[in-house]
This record gives C-alpha cells, sequence and structure tokens, in this order.
C-alpha cells in the first residue's frame, strides 16, 4: 500500500498570547487553546492532496503525547486522514526522542514519504524530521515550499536563505514543510462526524522500545525583556530628524 | 578541562559566512574553548584561509569532495558525525544550512540538540527563545553528553580577525550517500546589502499592495543604503520574494535601524526584530501593534510619508 504517514504535534495556538509562570518553571498552558501545530496542518493537506491526485493510497497521521492529543488526531481524521496513531506518554518528549518513537512507526507503517512540519511553533526546535531521516537512514529534505513525486523519486523545492532551492531525493524520505506549500482546507461540519468513525489506535509508549530520556533539563523559563516605550512623531520632517539626531541618516 | 568545540562552517562562493565567525564568538563564551572550524568544500582553500584568520580559532580542518560544490545536509553530516567523536560541542550557525544539517549530525550522534542558543552561562548551560521569543529558556545537558547545537546568529557579533590558525586536511573515508542531489538554486541578485547583516532595513508589509507598490520601498532604501524586509503577508501575495521575508519563520535580524512600514505588527514578525537597535513603524491605524515596540512611531499614510521621506533626504 502507498502510504503516506504525517507528523502531528499539539501545540498552544498560534493566537494565543504567551505568558510566562511567575515561578518560572514554565509557560501558562492551563486554560489555553490548543491546536495542531500549523506546520503539520500544511503537512496533512500535503498528503491528502497527493491522495486525491491519486499518488497515495492512504494517509495516516500520527503523534507521540498525552491523553488530550486525541482532540488533534481528531481535527486532522476530519481533515481527511484515513488512520490515526497515538503513542501515548505524559512524559516531556525531546525531539530526539520523538524522532525513535516515529521511526518505529514508520517501521511499522513502511510509508513511501513522511511529510512533517519544519519546527513546532511551541519549543521552536525544527529538528524532528531531520532526526528521524538521519535514524531511518533515509534522504530529507527540509522548508519545503513545492513537492513533486515522480515514481521513486521526489523534487522538492526549499526555502533557504539565498532564495529557492531544488534538490531531488530518492523515496522514502523525510520531507518537512514550510508555510507556503500550500493552504490549508477548512474542516466542514460533517467531516467532524465522519471522523468520530475513523480507526484511532493507541499505544503506549513503553511497548515500543524506546526510553523517553531527559538529556536537556529546562533550568528556567523567563519573559523577553520588554522595549522601552517610544515617542511618536507627527510627520516626516520631525521623523527624518529624529533619525538624523540619533545619527542613523 | 578544556573544552573541545568543532564549528561547522558556511560558505558561498568562497566566502566564509558572517554567521560562521559568530559562531565563534558564541563558542569563545564556553569556559576554556579550544575551537576547531571545519570545513566542507570542493575546494576548501579560500574559506579555510578566512576561518583561520579568526580570532580564538586554533585550528581549521578541510574536507574536500567534489559532492561539496553544493551543502546538503544528507552527505555533509556523515562526515561530521565522523569527525566529532573528541569534542564535547558541535556547533553552526542558525541559518536554513545549519537548521538543516546540525539536527541530523545530532541524531547519528544520538544526542538531543539546543537549537537558536543566544546565550552561553556555562559549558552545560544554554539561554534560548522558544515560542516565538516570548519566552526564553535555560536549559542545561546532562553531563558527559555531547552537546550539538545552533547559534541565533543575531544575538552576537563577529569574531574579530587576528587570528592565525593551522589549516589541516582531513581525508575522510566515509561513503558518501547518492540519494539526495542538488539540482538548481535561484536567488536573486541584486547590488544592495544583505537583509541578514545590513546595518539598516527598510520593510514592507500587506498595505504596499502590489510588487508595483513595493518600489517605493526600494527606492527608500537605495537613498539611505539599507537592505529590504517583507512581512510574510507581502510574500505571500508575491509583492515581494520569500528571502526577504523577516520573522518567525523567516530571517531573524538585528539592523540598527529598522523601518516597518505598512506592517501590523503580529508577533510571529516581531520575534525577527527583537535585537533590532531603532524600530520606526509607519502605518495608518494608529492601534497598530508594531507602535508598541517601535521606538519611532508615525501614524499616517506611507504611500505620502514614504516619498516625503525621500524629498527630505534629497536636500
Ligand atoms: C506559524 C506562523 C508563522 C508566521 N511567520 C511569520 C513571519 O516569519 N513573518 C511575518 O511577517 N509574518 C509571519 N506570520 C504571519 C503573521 O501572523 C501576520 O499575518 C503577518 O505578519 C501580517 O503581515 P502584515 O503586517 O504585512 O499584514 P497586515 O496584518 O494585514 O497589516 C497591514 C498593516 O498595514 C497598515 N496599512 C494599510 N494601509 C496602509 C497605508 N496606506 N499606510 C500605512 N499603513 C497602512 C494596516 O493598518 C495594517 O496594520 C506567521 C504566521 C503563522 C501562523
Ligand atoms: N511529539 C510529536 N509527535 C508527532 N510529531 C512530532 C512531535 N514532535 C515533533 N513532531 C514533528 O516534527 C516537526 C518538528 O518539530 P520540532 O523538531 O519539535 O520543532 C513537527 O512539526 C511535527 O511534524
Amino acid at each position: 500500500m502507498q502510504r503516506i504517514l504525517v507528523g502531528i504535534k499539539r501545540v498552544v495556538d498560534y493566537n494565543v498570547r504567551i505568558r510566562v509562570k511567575p515561578d518560572g518553571t514554565g509557560v501558562i498552558t492551563d486554560g489555553v487553546k490548543m491546536s495542531v501545530n500549523p506546520f503539520d496542518e500544511i503537512a496533512l493537506e500535503e498528503a491528502l492532496r497527493i491522495k486525491e491526485r491519486g499518488g497515495a493510497e492512504e494517509v495516516v497521521v500520527a503523534t507521540v503525547g498525552p491523553a488530550d492529543c486525541q482532540q488533534q488526531l481528531r481535527t486532522c481524521l476530519a481533515m481527511g486522514a484515513d488512520r490515526a496513531l497515538h503513542v501515548q506518554t505524559d512524559a516531556r518528549i525531546e525531539s530526539l526522542t520523538a524522532a525513535r518513537l516515529l521511526l518505529k512507526l514508520v517501521e511499522r507503517e513502511q510509508p513511501f514519504l513522511v511529510l512533517m512540519g519544519k519546527q513546532a511553533i511551541d519549543n521552536d526546535n525544527g529538528q524532528t524530521g531531520q532526526m528521524l531521516a538521519a535514524l531511518w537512514n533515509r534522504p530529507q529534505a527540509t522548508f519545503a515550499s513545492k513537492l513533486q513525486i515522480d515514481g521513486q523519486r521526489a523534487q522538492v523545492t526549499r526555502e533557504v536563505d539565498a532564495g529557492l532551492e531544488t534538490i531531488e531525493i530518492d523515496l522514502p524520505g523525510v520531507v518537512t514543510v514550510d508555510l507556503r506549500l500550500n493552504e490549508p482546507r477548512y474542516v466542514k461540519l460533517p467531516d467532524i462526524m465522519k471522523a468520530k468513525k475513523k480507526p484511532l489506535e493507541t499505544i503506549e509508549l513503553a511497548t515500543l522500545g524506546v526510553e523517553a530520556q531527559q538529556q536537556l533539563q529546562p533550568v528556567r523559563f523567563e519573559p523577553p525583556a520588554q522595549r522601552q516605550k517610544g515617542i511618536k512623531v507627527k510627520d516626516a520632517a520631525e521623523l527624518v530628524a529624529a533619525l538624523k539626531q540619533k545619527g542613523l541618516l | 578541562m578544556s573544552h573541545r568545540i568543532l564549528i561547522l562552517a558556511e560558505h558561498s562562493q568562497n566566502q566564509l559566512s558572517v554567521g560562521t565567525a559568530k559562531c565563534v564568538a558564541c563558542a569563545a563564551g564556553i569556559p576554556d574553548a579550544e575551537i576547531t572550524v571545519v570545513v566542507c568544500a570542493a575546494d576548501a582553500g579560500a574559506v579555510a584561509a578566512q576561518a583561520a584568520s579568526l580570532k580564538d580559532v586554533s585550528k581549521v580542518l578541510t574536507i574536500e569532495h567534489p559532492a561539496h560544490a553544493h551543502a546538503l545536509g544528507a552527505l555533509i553530516a556523515p562526515q561530521i558525525a565522523a569527525l566529532a567523536g573528541s569534542y564535547t560541542h558541535v556547533l553552526g550557525p542558525s541559518s536554513t544550512f545549519g537548521k538543516d544539517v546540525m539536527p541530523r549530525i545530532a541524531a547519528m550522534l544520538e544526542t538531543s540538540q539546543i537549537s537558536d542558543i543566544m546565550a552561553v552561562e556555562s559549558a552545560t548551560r544554554f539561554r534560548r527563545p522558544i515560542y516565538a521569543g516570548n519566552a526564553l529558556l535555560t536549559v542545561e545537558i546532562a553531563a558527559g553528553a555531547k552537546m550539538v547545537g545552533t547559534v541565533r546568529t543575531a544575538s552576537y557579533q563577529p569574531a574579530p580577525g587576528g587570528g592565525s590558525a593551522t589549516v589541516e586536511k582531513v581525508t575522510s573515508n566515509v561513503a558518501l550517500p547518492t540519494h539526495t542531489r542538488f539540482v538548481s538554486v535561484s536567488a536573486a541578485k541584486n547590488d544592495r546589502p544583505d537583509l541578514q547583516t545590513a546595518a539598516k532595513v527598510v520593510s514592507g508589509g500587506r498595505a504596499l499592495g502590489s510588487a508595483e507598490g513595493f518600489k517605493i520601498l526600494y527606492q527608500l532604501a537605495d537613498k539611505i543604503g539599507a537592505a529590504v524586509g517583507a512581512s510574510r503577508a507581502a510574500v505571500d501575495a508575491g509583492y515581494a520574494p520569500n528571502e526577504l521575508q523577516v520573522g518567525q519563520t523567516g530571517k531573524i535580524i538585528a539592523p540598527e535601524l529598522y523601518m516597518a512600514i505598512g506592517i501590523s505588527g503580529a508577533i510571529q514578525h516581531l520575534t525577527g526584530i527583537k535585537d533590532a537597535r531603532t524600530i520606526v513603524a509607519i502605518n495608518k491605524d494608529s492601534e497598530a501593534p508594531i507602535f508598541e515596540v517601535a521606538d519611532i512611531g508615525l501614524v499616517g499614510d506611507l504611500f505620502q510619508v514614504v516619498p516625503e521621506i525621500e524629498k527630505l533626504l534629497a536636500v
């Protein structure tokens, strides 16, 4: 079966104003809206489009995290994924651990393509896709803004600092997606109903033979320094004068 | 105990990137640092010489291979991983090059990575932004673990020159994978300063309305010797090319002067300019969030204000 696996992470919604806990032990997540990582939505959308074009038979979404992640997996099923895998754990999961666990799922599901976000907007790590590709000993194409699959190969256009770079990789491989790859579809109400009946499999982390190692210990969270309140000028002349005074013009 | 730090050089067209010199500056903040820079290139000579002249670098290693004419993470990672054995830290810049290759190296070394280092507190303790810069996290890596990290270049000044490191050729016997091939790169060429290193940046948002509209920013930028930047909305709409995007998913910059013109100031945009020395905002909406971070704000219509500024500069 021609299958695509998509990595999904549950994160604080990107519209939420992040606040650090006063005691510096984390950021406030109680009562805060949680969503599918926006990059992962784009990864899923791309997988669905490939399937709709006849390039894949099945789209499977997978997440590692606590029980609540099932909400986000249901959203993905409503978007159109066929099946969901939930590696359940309450442990803090480092990117390397997520990659090791996803590798176990890759070995089981044998996808020809793994699509992931280029970064999770909570920890901003940007690591898991590349780590999975390394452990799997397969190619990686990061920051994709265009993806063309041609049999056993994929041409990927990547957003790099210099502009746009195109590389070709042999499949199977890992592609991490950037924002401009596509615009994810909206979920319609009937699809939410249908998604309730789609298979969602829960897998206990311990059964996969991977340890949730804690190599990185958070020591302290703090809010960033606030900028000083600035001044308002009334017109272009005042602006130019102010900049000249600062020696910037 | 001295800490042995390996820095993966970034370069293009025989030029070492400023980001690499910034990695050296970061590494120099690790106690008792002994710094080695490794250059993977088709022909490493010129780049190696530039790296050798950076202060605090004690050794430069070169790995030459025709396949390194284009930097591909999947090819570079196994070579660096093979070299990393005797080092305590492996660092690269937080550019798209470093972001692509460093996690692959980390995984090959079976170690976790610390991304976007903005401050070094000790050889095992580092500070980095998370949640698009809305929180700062100090993180400690387990004793004895090899540390792999990317350096948030906007947080550092480049290491100065004046060094004279030895240059050594490494013959790598790592088989290079053939599963990844370079096809092409399209980089817009222009004579303007580079967005990432420019002292001044003029940046435009959705309000510019068209690629044509962006021209007034290019004119202003040229007049004051600035680079041009853009918000994601402007790039998505096709007004500006993607490499000009500033923000969480674009470039993180730290110019002396940043002029945000017709940009609302979404959190994801502000992440990219937190370290700018002076922020100027021109926006017709006095409630726009950009004014909360602007040092100098001007409420007005950009299509009127920008030409006026230009005229004032002409005299
Ligand atoms: C995961 C994620 C990552 C993102 N990453 C980035 C990123 O890296 N960079 C980024 O920029 N955005 C990013 N965004 C998008 C961000 O949330 C905003 O949508 C975007 O920055 C808005 O761009 P803008 O300010 O140009 O447009 P708008 O928000 O539409 O603002 C336009 C502004 O122009 C003003 N204006 C209109 N006409 C005039 C005029 N004639 N004169 C003066 N002012 C005028 C308006 O008052 C308004 O404030 C990201 C979003 C997500 C979800
Ligand atoms: N816990 C997780 N479960 C499933 N996928 C994940 C998890 N963490 C990260 N990913 C995937 O890896 C991408 C990059 O995450 P990160 O390396 O944490 O920035 C995300 O966009 C997801 O696609």
